[in-house]
């Protein structure tokens, strides 16, 4: 029998969803390791996640200060290797500001703060985290931020498009993909992106926030739990797993 | 030497930018109904060593391109001029 997943979960100063990873992981099987941003080596993880949060103040821009912690070299050969990763929110700003992913994330358009449950259409179900969702169904997930708008040049947008690597777009509770249901002017209505491989996901909302009924919804954990499915299909990880 | 550069980061054309409109709102709302637009940028102040304007010049860009600014989103200039010693001792 294959172990728990060994995930890293990375701090830097201003994270603030690392605890709550941490919690998810007792909901979930994981063996979470909290890992500081000056750490080098991210040992033996599975799994990598970026929570969300303030990383170094989010100061010049989100992000901007963070890809330079020491930690992102490993977590950018641990992604180039095909490692699974996952950025949400401020991880998700740091991911793009390393070059992991594609784009940038913008101040919202109204310049709100918005903090609230976000219906979300699953365009693709690939890589890592997504795998048990369904392509065409509607999850919801908090979000919590000020900086989520979704800007690419036109050419990315359509590349991202063309190969299937926008997987989530804000919609409304029935699916439909509205100017009315995106809630900070992302272009067209993305929400989350993978990489070329299909293992690296940075989205904006919060799965980690959505892993108990009592808070009002479980579909976080259907995120969070696809990993240990997905690694015991990868022959390397299962591998390292035994 | 010292240096000191007035690195000016713009958001790039075409991108929207809520802050600028939302700024021209308050200017109009004064009444200065000829505001048509206004983009919001960073003003940074960096005082450095380098040897000469050549070696300033070619930090600066780098400075620029690593981490002053996101290329996918945002552009710079910047004025360098040299960091008088007076202007030091005023300034701290």
């Amino acid at each position: 029998m294959s172990r728990a997943p060994r995930v890293a979960v990375l701090v830097f100063p201003g994270t603030w969803s690392d605890r709550d990873f941490a919690h998810v992981a007792g909901l979930v099987g994981w063996e979470a390791r909290l890992l500081w941003h000056t750490e080098v080596d991210l040992g033996d993880a599975d799994a990598v996640v970026l929570p969300g949060g303030f990383a170094h103040g989010d100061h010049l821009r989100t992000g901007a200060i963070a890809r330079f912690s020491p930690v992102m070299r490993a977590v950018e050969a641990f992604a180039a290797a095909g490692g699974p990763v996952l950025g949400s929110c401020n991880g998700f700003q740091v991911l793009t500001e390393a070059g992991i992913l594609p784009g940038v994330l913008l101040r919202n358009d109204h310049l709100e703060f918005r903090c609230d449950w976000q219906p979300l259409r699953v365009e693709r179900a690939v890589g890592p985290w997504l795998g048990a969702l369904t392509p065409g169904e509607t999850i919801c997930l908090p979000i919590s931020h000020g900086e989520g708008r979704y800007y690419a040049e036109a050419s990315v947008l359509d590349e991202l498009d063309a190969t299937g690597r926008v997987v989530l777009r804000y919609a409304d509770v029935n699916g439909a993909v509205t100017p009315d249901a995106n809630p900070n002017g992302s272009l067209r209505s993305i929400a989350g992106i993978v990489n070329e491989r299909g293992n690296v996901l940075g989205l904006m909302p919060h799965p980690e926030r959505a892993v108990e009924a009592e808070v009002g919804g479980t579909d976080g954990l259907r995120i969070l739990r696809a990993l240990d499915d997905w690694l015991v299909m990868q022959p390397a990880a299962a591998e390292r797993r035994l | 030497m010292r240096w000191l550069a007035e690195v000016h980061v713009r958001l790039r054309s075409g991108i929207a930018d809520p802050e600028g409109q939302t700024i021209a709102g308050g200017l109009r709302s004064l009444g200065f109904d000829g505001v048509t637009d206004v983009r919001a940028g960073k003003l940074l102040r960096v005082s450095f060593e380098a040897a000469d304007r050549a070696a300033a010049e070619a930090a600066l860009g780098q400075m620029c391109s690593r981490l002053l600014t996101n290329p996918v989103m945002e552009t710079a200039d910047w004025e360098l001029s040299a960091d008088e010693p007076a202007a030091v001792a005023i300034e701290s």
